[in-house]
């Protein structure tokens, strides 16, 4: 079979891409190794005993970043819908009540309103109101998205302007935690878009959750006559005089195409060409704890919607040491989004940082006893969080790194990809492109608003 | 097609590129990226469509005519 662009995974950079190509003409083809779509943010269901009745689980989604109101100008999200022909109320985004950064003794509280968390950082920390603004005026004046930039230490530049240190780590814990690949530290870049995502825009859920997004993905990639395969892996990259001219699938199938999306990660797209790369592999990934509750928690039980917690000063964001590190961890309730229905189950999703090969190492048993472990601990910190609530679990779900890479090829599970990114997509191979998380975008709105540029970049623009 | 149509080509495009404007309020001689969020990536939609649909080419350096409703009209028109 003959291509236009042939696209390596259906994950949301993946499918945005694909859109793109297919809206314009271009016969293109996605190749998904997984039974669905979603990638590293898809969705699954497990039966509850006691009631027999079905549960809809997403695998990550805490938030959708970069709130935006209805025809609000100039935002990401508004960009995005734009770009895919998707109308804003097709996804029924609801707003988050409010995220709350918790440390030892302080607490920073933040929702879709910017005003709110400068308010909380001039009364909580009044000695650093012109350090705080100064770092606010930098970011609003940083171009962000330049596909050329290099690496700049966020915490040097933070340091440079603010003078609290317990404020530099309270700024960066959710943003650390929410996408970096760098251990300890991320890139400059990667702190604006994620400050600006966060902590300027906000959180908002589809109704529906991960898969309303998902859904709409695909139908509109259909609509405009793409192809989808599932099912169907990537097992090499065909190359002609170090240029991509197609792949060959786990099917033994040969598909053709005089350009390759990959979605699959840089290390691992380089694998799939059987050429050498200088990429580390990621070492930050994740594990989560989710309990279904018998009932939602009231407003004055719990009404954060996600809770960036840490037990110590600093907050340590690095590779687990030990199969989890429960020093920190982000709790999200998604029956804090805005929403009219109060029935039905609650739900908690706690996540720690974790060891992939800690866990790989692991028999059966051991493996669930490890995961139980961290379940008691898990509902610990929600317990602490929400002493007045009393839960009753009635489903609970565990997932680990060796989870995430056994759905979605990662090497190492890991979740921010690579270390090192490549901001122009452009690989050693002539026709060959990376999109999505090791682009250097990521998050769902990140990963498909990569996917959207690089598809016009190189499968619209440079194609004629 | 007439001047009258090819605007309404250009309106059509317009209103499915950036489906939350209102196209009907455009002022012709005003630049249209100043009265709609239209960004670059947005006009690149609009030349994709109008490739699509009526088989027009507009080459990148031509982009800049394409600044005003006018400019659109005066410039398409007689490629179409
Ligand atoms: C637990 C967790 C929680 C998260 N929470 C959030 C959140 O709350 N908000 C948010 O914005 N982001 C969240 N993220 C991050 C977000 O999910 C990702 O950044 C984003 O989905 C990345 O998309 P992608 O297209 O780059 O890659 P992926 O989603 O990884 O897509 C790659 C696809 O390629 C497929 N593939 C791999 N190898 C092959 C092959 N050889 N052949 C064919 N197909 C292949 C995979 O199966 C996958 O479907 C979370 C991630 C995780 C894991």
């Amino acid at each position: 079979m003959k291509y236009d662009a042939i696209v390596i995974g259906a994950g949301m950079s993946g499918l945005a891409a694909g859109i793109r190509m297919a809206m314009f003409g271009k016969k293109v083809c996605v190749l998904e190794k997984h039974t669905i779509a979603g990638g590293l943010n898809s969705y699954y269901q497990r039966r509850i005993k006691e009631t027999k009745e079905i549960a809809q689980f997403d695998v990550g989604l805490h938030a959708l970043t970069n709130f935006a109101t209805k025809g609000e100008r100039r935002k990401p999200l508004t960009k995005m819908l734009k770009q895919l022909r998707i109308g804003y109320d097709e996804f029924e985004l609801c707003p988050q009540s409010y995220s709350l950064i918790d440390f030892p003794g302080k607490q920073l509280r933040f929702n879709n309103d910017f005003e709110l968390l400068k308010n909380e950082v001039y009364e909580k920390f009044p000695s650093e109101i012109d350090s705080f603004n100064k770092l606010v005026e930098k970011i609003n004046n940083y171009n962000e998205l330049d596909l050329n930039a290099t690496y700049i230490s966020s915490r040097e530049v933070l340091n440079s302007i603010l003078h609290n240190s317990l404020l530099v780590e309270m700024l960066l814990a959710p943003l650390l935690i929410y996408g970096s690949a760098w251990e300890k530290d991320m890139d400059f870049n990667q702190f604006v878009i994620m400050f600006k995502s966060i902590y300027m825009e906000g959180f908002s859920r589809p109704k529906g959750g991960v898969r309303t997004i998902i859904d709409k993905l695909i139908a509109r990639f259909k609509e405009e006559g793409g192809e989808l395969k599932f099912r169907c892996g990537v097992e090499e990259i065909l190359l002609k005089d170090n240029k991509a001219i197609g792949v060959r699938t786990t099917k033994g199938e040969e598909l053709f195409a005089p350009r390759v999306f990959s979605s699959a990660g840089l290390p691992e797209t380089m694998e799939l060409a059987k050429k050498e790369v200088n990429a580390a592999v990621g070492k930050m990934t994740f594990m989560e704890a989710i309990a279904l509750t018998e009932r939602k928690p009231t407003k004055s039980e719990f009404d954060a919607t996600i809770v960036f917690h840490n037990s110590l000063e600093q907050y340590h964001y690095e590779g687990a040491k030990d199969f989890f590190d429960s020093r920190s961890a982000v709790v999200c309730c998604p029956d804090n989004y805005e929403m009219d229905n109060r029935d039905g189950h609650g739900c908690f999703r706690v996540t720690f940082m974790a060891n992939y090969e800690k866990f790989k190492a692991l028999d059966r048993s051991a493996y669930l006893e490890k995961k139980e472990e961290a379940f008691e601990q898990a509902m610990g910190i929600v317990k602490k969080l929400a002493p007045q609530y009393e839960f009753r679990t009635v489903l609970k779900d565990i997932f680990t790194p060796t989870t995430v890479e056994r759905y979605t090829w990662k090497k190492h599970g890991t979740v921010y990809g690579s270390p090192d990114k490549i901001r122009n997509g452009k690989t050693d191979v002539d026709g060959l492109y990376i999109i999505g998380t090791d682009q250097g975008f990521l998050g769902i709105v990140g990963a498909i608003l990569s996917g959207i540029s690089l598809g016009n970049l190189y499968g619209l623009m440079e194609s004629e | 097609m007439s001047a009258e149509e090819v605007k309404k080509v250009v309106l059509d495009i317009i209103a499915d590129v950036a489906p939350d404007e209102e196209v009907s309020d455009i002022n012709p001689a005003e630049s249209l990226r100043d009265q709609l969020d239209l960004d670059s990536m947005d006009f690149l939609d609009i030349v994709m469509e109008l490739r699509k649909r009526h088989s027009v080419e507009v080459p990148s350096e031509d982009y800049p005519k394409l600044a005003t409703l006018n400019s659109c009209v005066e410039y398409l028109t007689p490629k179409m």
